[in-house]
């Protein structure tokens, strides 16, 4: 039987991390604690089988994700499918990239951290579909490597990659539309909503 | 973009395409000395590149959030009552 203690010790650093990517997946801070809670239960039991020195956190995140899966995405399920036809690579660079920039004595990566506000980048990456979402999730915030993120989804590398491509372009469009909406930037026609 | 002037150069193009397998960490030895020496020549691909660096760290910190600490008190009452 698992050993409470050093379960405590190594598995419970991760608890905010795994709560911050709950949230992004369920959207609700309820349904984020339990999730959290079932999969620390779940790690728990099955501790006796991981092997310490292999990635805790990684297994962790694919509890974490199973669970997910299994509870939340029969009720929440939405297609993947999101028109990006219209986003070009550096969609997001060529619309914002020179705007602050343009202003005197500032650079434009100093100001991209004042240009999108915690709600706004949370709120964009909860608006992903799904499946990009979570690739997203595991490689652009928590930093995962595309050969884990195979794992912890339990599909290819190449469908990680794809996936990538697609959420990162889908949520360029979505901090454009935020920065739109805030009038921080003009609105080209064909992109404002 | 679509109406830009100038085409790119071929390592242009390869290393903007790369920006996001850069950043990740994801580019093999040879293609990631090979891109950095060209972003170190290259100042319209190092802005982009920059930006894109900028964009990653936003994203993360601001999807930061910490539990509630109620929720470790619950957690731990929880494996308390798993079987020994």
């Amino acid at each position: 039987m698992a050993d409470q203690a050093r379960f405590a010790e190594l598995a419970m650093e991760h608890m905010s991390s795994l709560y911050s990517a709950a949230l992004r997946m369920t959207r609700n801070a309820a349904d984020a604690e339990d999730l959290v809670q079932e999969t620390y239960l779940k790690a728990y039991r099955g501790f006796g089988g991981f092997e310490e020195g292999t990635n805790l956190k990684a297994w962790l995140y694919r509890i974490l994700t199973n669970t997910y899966i299994n509870i939340y995405r029969a009720k929440q399920r939405r297609p993947d499918e999101t028109d990006l036809d219209d986003v070009e690579d550096l969609f997001l660079y060529n619309r914002i990239g020179g705007l602050e920039a343009a202003r005197a004595g500032r650079s434009a990566e100093d100001e991209l951290m004042d240009l999108f506000t915690e709600a706004e980048v949370k709120a964009a990456i909860e608006e992903l579909p799904e499946n990009f979402r979570m690739a997203v999730l595991l490689a652009d915030v928590e930093g995962f490597s595309y050969k884990e993120i195979a794992e912890i989804m339990d599909v290819p590398i190449g469908t990680v990659m794809s996936r990538l491509h697609r959420g990162r372009k889908a949520l360029e469009k979505l901090l454009y539309e935020f920065a739109v909406s805030r009038r921080l930037t003009e609105a080209q026609p064909d992109i404002a909503t | 973009m679509a109406d830009d002037p100038t085409p790119l150069k071929p390592q242009c193009e390869d290393a903007l395409h790369e920006i996001y397998h850069l950043l990740a960490g994801e580019l093999d030895d040879h293609k990631r000395h090979q891109i950095t020496q060209h972003l170190e020549q290259c100042s319209p691909c190092a802005e982009p590149y920059d930006f894109y660096a900028e964009l990653r760290r936003t994203v993360q910190q601001r999807c930061r959030d910490t539990a509630p600490p109620s929720l470790l008190a619950r957690i731990e009452a929880a494996i308390q009552h798993e079987p020994h």
